[in-house]
């Protein structure tokens, strides 16, 4: 598969600051692929340096083979940029606002058509006449997902698309850049809600103060630090002591809940045996999947 | 994929969005500086009328109306390209150009003609209204086009390079209060610099808009100051020094792009 995007070594430093410190990453054609870390890792200046927005103190970032600083023109007609922050120009409607941005992409009268399905496709319809100004935040945000879409760029990047949005549009924008990947659309996606990552990235690099602290498929990650935890409810009869043949299974007490680390499926009887054994009662019981979350916590803990 | 038509299409499309932003609030972007014309107008030929003659043959308020044309017309063709792209800074919308593909040349030419187009917006409704009541005859009509041609690029550029350095509002409205208003006031509208005290006239010579007055005045009655080819040069030197310097702001991306 061809590379969509490419970061070779890429620095950014704003004075003592290592904004991005140094990251290498490939992203595929079609893939649908997310930048995770928390706030301040570093996701929105690698958008924004692919962007254009900001300039790279060094390494090299290339679109669909296009350089971001020598070929910008290439590097920008490939791409679809939805900002994080729900901007906008007060000046005018939503399909005047897309139909200056294809015009800015050098797209005519004849894309008008194009305009209008990505109106009907993101629910905008009853919305297009109606001043940016007038639309509430999830109808910005479409607005803004929308323009991103108007030159017809096989690359989408979203950068936190979903915060701030309620469950409802969340799950329909979700659908909608599903489909746009189904498409053909390379999608790169900013988040810190990684359950978002989880539901729809295949691949995804995980971002630390500027570094990358994994990178692979997302089923990949998954599996190499899965782990099954039991979540158990007891009813202690006397003290709250757990018996000293299943003390040694790594856990932990949360409230009522005694979640165990399970390394091997055997170490379930092992804990119920001896539950049963110093007449401890279990209430309720619950096993928990590793999510990214946990591979997130792990490794940002594991490299501190 | 990037070719001269998508080019072409992507520079008319931000002029087009700079012409309509402004003509969206028409009121405010052409009807009120053409009331504060007319005003000024009204009150100086209602004073000075029967007082001063500036030129032989040419009445005050004849006098007068090619300045305020001209005094207007540099105002808001600087207010045009300095308030657009303040309001898109401080909006964050200046995303959209910054995103796209226009190169910082099409967007220097894009400014560039909306400001020139809202500068003669409102100069040409000065000049039609006044007429109305003045017979004021053009002697030169190609003077009177190219002094307004450059005399808009150039304040145009400066709302650039205004636009482009000014972070807030307040940063902005000193630019227009404490370098614009003075420089227009102090250019020779309401008076010849011949009537001034001789280092009042030296001093108005170091104006560039000095010769953006004079010389536009020279257009409608063949008189003028200093020569109009020599302020026509000063006024293109400007003009492009500040082009030059709006440009390569543009292409460093300075406070535009981190």
């Amino acid at each position: 598969m061809k590379t969509a995007i490419s970061y070779k070594n890429v620095k950014k430093f704003y004075g003592d600051l290592k904004a991005v410190n140094g990251i290498s990453i490939d992203i595929k054609q079609g893939e649908f692929f997310g930048l995770l870390g928390p706030n301040g890792a570093g996701k929105s200046t690698m958008i924004n340096m692919l962007a254009g927005l900001t300039k790279a103190s060094a390494g090299k970032i290339s679109v669909m083979g296009y350089d971001v600083q020598k070929n910008y023109q290439e590097a920008r007609h490939a791409v679809g940029i939805v900002p994080q922050e729900l901007v906008f120009d007060p000046f005018f409607n939503v399909r005047e606002m897309l139909r200056f941005q294809a015009g800015y992409f050098g797209k005519g009268k004849e894309n008008d058509k194009w305009v209008d399905e990505i109106i009907e496709r993101l629910d905008l319809t009853d919305k297009a006449s109606t001043n940016m100004r007038m639309l509430s935040g999830g109808m910005k945000r479409r607005a803004l997902i929308a323009q991103a879409l108007v030159h017809k760029p096989p690359i989408i990047v979203l950068d936190e698309p979903t915060a701030g949005v309620d469950v409802e549009l969340r799950q329909k924008l979700w659908a909608f850049i599903k489909d746009l990947n189904k498409a053909g659309h390379t999608i790169v996606l900013t988040t810190h809600y990684l359950e978002e990552a989880e539901e729809l990235c295949n691949s995804v690099a995980m971002l630390r103060a500027g570094k990358v602290v994994a990178m692979d498929t997302t089923k990949n990650l998954l599996r190499k630090f899965s782990t099954k935890n039991l979540k158990l409810r007891l009813n202690f009869k006397d003290e709250k002591k757990l018996p000293i043949k299943i003390a040694h299974i790594p856990h932990q007490i949360t409230e009522d809940f005694y979640t165990f680390q399970l390394k091997k499926i055997t170490d379930i009887t092992e804990i119920t045996e001896g539950l049963k054994q110093s007449k401890i009662e279990i209430i309720d019981i619950q096993t928990v999947d590793t999510d990214l979350e946990d591979v997130f916590l792990k490794l940002t803990n594991a490299k501190k | 994929m990037v070719t001269l038509k998508t080019q072409l299409i992507g520079t008319w499309t931000l002029i087009k969005k700079e012409l309509i932003r402004f003509w969206r609030v028409a009121f405010q972007t052409v009807a009120a500086p053409v009331i504060t014309g007319m005003l000024y107008l009204v009150v100086f030929s209602h004073v000075l009328q029967d007082r001063l003659e500036i030129y032989e043959g040419v009445s005050y308020t004849s006098f007068l109306i090619p300045g305020l044309i001209m005094m207007s017309l540099l105002q808001n063709a600087f207010a045009n390209s300095s308030s657009s792209l303040i309001q898109s800074k401080v909006m964050g919308n200046i995303v959209f150009i910054l995103l796209s593909p226009l190169s910082y040349i099409q967007f220097f030419i894009a400014f560039i003609v909306g400001a020139i187009v809202r500068g003669l917006f409102v100069g040409l409704a000065i000049y039609f209204l006044a007429i109305i009541f003045i017979d004021l005859p053009i002697h030169h009509p190609w003077i009177v086009f190219w002094f307004a041609l450059f005399g808009g690029g150039l304040l145009g550029a400066f709302g650039i390079i205004a636009g482009i350095w000014a972070d807030r509002f307040d940063q902005m409205a000193a630019f227009g209060n404490f370098v614009i208003m003075p420089l227009s006031f102090l250019s020779g509208v309401f008076y010849s610099i011949h009537s001034l005290p001789t280092i009042w006239q030296n001093i108005s010579q170091l104006n560039p808009f000095f010769y953006m007055i004079d010389g536009f005045r020279f257009g409608f009655f063949g008189q003028s100051d200093v020569s109009p080819y020599l302020s026509l040069l000063i006024v293109f030197l400007f003009f492009i020094t500040l082009s030059f310097a709006a440009i390569q702001m543009l292409k460093s991306g300075f406070k535009l792009r981190t």
